[in-house]
């Protein structure tokens, strides 16, 4: 059983939107936009120029550092321009184009015959999921092989495969749990054989009874020992998905405040992630597509989609069917953290789990008050601070007491401020005295 | 741009930092949710003291809505913030904290006072340092004691015009009077004593909702009651220590209307839940003194005010310690 974290909120899910709705794979999009810098660390540099062609499949930028990630081409066609670009993350980054022109070409990817996995050494599988561009797709795109090398000094001895997704109304994990549980296995099993954990946990929170009940089923069968997998099942709870909440529900271990997962002997990768390393090792298949949930309220036909990474989120408009009500806001990811859109011109990328398109009734556009120091921000923040006392220091510019008392550790997870009564903008506050701090 | 005019709806898109969605909860939801809990205890008032104690309240409630559209135009505010409700709460409060027979420019002046002086000359609403309601009784009290300390029994009593409150036989010496009111009738309010004071079991049904609710937490009330449970038992008997009756003490005077819906203000108590056990217990603590040593027969609001005025340093010294805290050694 699951153990319990301090703080967190309960918003409505909305995932019945598309709990049920299999993962299509929809059309070829004639043309894709990939920004080179989807993950966490230095930009990939470009390897190809204006006027190449390229197959699917093929690098198309290699990683720049040791923090940083390479990409591939996601259609066959003509690279048309490499160029600063509208990128889902708001930062300014290059991106390179490719068009198809050809409308018979055949778009699909050739899988290799699935390799011999366990002849492989640990790091000839790196290796594998280094070139294959795989970053965590949970949101954060973090490199995995960086994420997969803990130092020497800090033994791992248990992974956690996450699948908590407690963002509300995306379900892209929910589906893969249904649909790949015996991938998310044999990922798992490579995460295991290249750490060398003892012990591995499957997270899922208990909203997602299906899930569960499929990767149980696909336990059994799969008959893995050495370590045997168990699944644990978490309360539904916002951020129950976060790394260090995660750590502290399934093995009740306290990641201290600046450090990592690795200091308490642990990785933590999405479910996404393992689909993603199983076919990168198994049938040679680079990071070209990704799941994502297109969902709302107000959009017609809310679906979970595979997804060519750098395909326009208006190429797709008529796989979801427009839209019922005029949306407010476009967000890729989830609805508390994703990141807010100002275009539709804008490409899916690697850490984009979903797209949320709220109407007027779901924002709650209302006006800021004042604070009335009713302390729910206090006692639903998860990393234990107190964001209005924060927001004060900040405001009235006292950035030095606001790292004594701990802003750095905010995660900006935004519970503070979907709970805040007065509708004060606090996750705004805290990321600006983050910004303040970084730059003193 | 060429896109976004040929979808059919995206024209006019807001853009802003998470979190989008926002819960429903809302400063005036808490507000009028807290005068919802309380109107319980006003109607048991107003049925054991007669109608009198409406009128109180009426001329109450009225002289803070307009005190605050006064203060808010000088001051040049917007007059939505009237509808947050916690002016109503103030006149509300401050009403069942008065005797029943007090004239009806006492609430007047004591709401005025509470709501010009106490809450908006502090910034208004959430700057204030101490309770408003208990501020306007307070000023009533130190201004007009001899209103402020008639009691009317309930109306169905022979002696209905005059009473004393349990709390202030107890202070008159008669133990024997006081030991004779039954348990019974301090908990449904057959006693004398202010208005919103004496029913425990409206009180405590609206305490309920505040609870399940989620607006109020336990640590403040709790902490508040206990302490005072167990000082009355350990120093207030009649037979030396450790006999005091505990139920008595509790149920006698303001304690809890004082426990669940003053101390608990959100403005003027602790942010944390340290802090806000400390603060329970610092209220219990002097409620306990004054009750005890000093030439009043009750603390309750005086020992919340001074507590009030702890806060600020209780809230430095309890801030949380981070999910993860580890010592820096500097």
């Amino acid at each position: 059983m699951a153990y319990k974290f301090y703080g967190g909120v309960h918003p409505r899910t909305f995932k019945t939107l598309t709990y049920d709705k299999p993962i299509k794979r929809p059309f070829m999009p004639k043309k894709v936009v990939i920004p080179l810098s989807q993950h966490v660390g230095s930009p990939a540099e470009p390897v190809v120029s204006v006027g190449d062609n390229v197959t699917v499949g093929q690098a198309i930028a290699k990683a720049s550092g040791y923090i940083s990630s390479p990409i591939h081409a996601t259609i066959t066609g003509e690279v048309t321009r490499i160029a600063y670009s509208v990128t889902p993350t708001q930062a300014r980054s290059m991106a390179i184009t490719i068009e198809s022109k050809d409308n018979e070409e055949n778009q699909d990817f050739r899988l290799n015959a699935p390799r011999d996995v366990s002849a492989l050494s640990k790091e000839e599988l790196l290796k594998i999921i280094k070139e294959s561009g795989i970053v965590g797709l949970g949101g954060a795109a973090f490199p995995t092989h960086v994420k997969l090398s803990p130092p020497k000094t800090k033994p791992i001895d248990t992974v956690i495969l996450n699948g908590a997704e407690c963002e509300p109304y995306i379900t892209c994990d929910h589906r893969l749990m249904l649909e790949k549980s015996n991938e998310i296995l044999k990922g798992l099993e490579i995460i295991l054989k290249i750490l060398g954990a003892e012990k591995a946990f499957i997270a899922i929170e208990d909203n997602k009874l299906a899930a569960i009940y499929a990767m149980e089923r696909a336990l059994e069968k799969s008959g893995i020992r050495n370590p045997k997998p168990e699944i644990v099942v978490l309360k539904t709870k916002y951020p129950q998905g976060a790394e260090k909440q995660v750590i502290k529900s399934v093995l009740n271990r306290v990641v201290p405040a600046g450090g990592l997962p690795l200091d308490v002997g642990c990785v933590v990768q999405n479910v996404g992630t393992a689909v993603a390393i199983y076919e990168a090792a198994h049938l040679g298949k680079p990071l070209i597509e990704r799941v994502v949930t297109i969902t709302g309220t107000c959009v017609r036909e809310p679906v979970n989609l595979w997804v060519r990474i750098g395909t326009l989120l208006s190429d797709l408009t008529n796989i979801f069917g427009g839209f019922e009500k005029e949306p407010k806001k476009i967000i890729f990811g989830g609805p508390v953290m994703g990141i807010n859109q100002y275009t539709m011109d804008v490409p899916i990328i690697k850490g984009s789990s979903g797209v949320v398109f709220l109407s007027d009734e779901d924002v709650h556009q209302e006006k800021e008050s004042i604070c009335i120091r009713c302390g729910r921000c206090v006692e639903v923040c998860p990393m234990g601070l107190a964001p209005t006392t924060l927001m004060y220091r900040v405001k009235f510019e006292k950035f030095q007491e606001a790292k004594d008392l701990g802003i750095v550790h905010c995660y900006e997870c935004g519970s503070c401020a979907y709970t805040c009564p007065a509708k004060i903008p606090l996750l705004d506050w805290m990321k600006f005295g983050k910004s303040k701090l970084s730059t003193m | 741009m060429d896109t976004m005019k040929k979808i059919k709806g995206v024209e006019s898109l807001v853009v802003s930092i998470g979190p989008h969605i926002r819960d429903e909860v809302t400063t005036s939801k808490i507000m009028w949710a807290v005068t919802f809990s309380l109107i319980p205890a006003g109607i048991a008032g107003i049925i054991i003291f007669g109608i009198r104690s409406l009128f109180i309240i009426c001329a109450s409630i009225l002289t803070a809505i307009l005190a605050e559209a006064l203060i808010l135009a000088a001051r040049k505010k917007d007059l939505n913030a009237l509808l947050d409700g916690s002016a109503v709460l103030t006149g509300l409060l401050l009403a069942y904290n008065l005797p029943p027979n007090v004239p009806l420019w006492m609430p007047i002046t004591g709401t005025f006072f509470a709501v010009v002086i106490a809450k908006q000359l502090f910034g208004g609403l959430g700057h204030n340092i101490f309770n408003p309601a208990l501020v306007g009784r307070a000023f009533l009290m130190l201004s007009w004691p001899a209103y402020m300390t008639s009691w009317q029994n309930p109306r169905w009593k022979a002696d209905a015009v005059t009473g004393a409150t349990p709390l202030g036989l107890l202070k008159e010496r008669h133990m024997d009077l006081a030991a004779g009111i039954s348990k019974w009738d301090l908990f449904i309010g057959n006693r004398a004593g202010c208005i919103g004071e004496i029913c425990i079991l409206a009180l405590l049904a609206g305490a309920l909702y505040l609870f399940w609710k989620r607006y109020i937490t336990w640590h403040i009330p709790f902490a508040y009651i206990l302490t005072i449970a167990l000082t009355s038992w350990i120093f207030n008997g009649s037979g030396g220590l450790f006999t005091g009756d505990i139920m008595f003490f509790i149920l006698s005077g303001g304690l809890v209307l004082g426990a669940f819906f003053m101390a608990t203000d959100y403005v003027t108590s602790p942010l944390s839940a340290k802090g806000k056990i400390i603060f329970g217990v610092g209220c219990g603590a002097l409620t306990f003194l004054i009750r005890k040593f000093s030439g009043y027969p009750e603390g309750v609001s005086y020992a919340i005010l001074m507590m009030n005025a702890f806060v600020p340093i209780i809230d430095r010294y309890t801030h949380p310690k981070w999910f993860g805290w580890v010592k820096v050694v500097k």
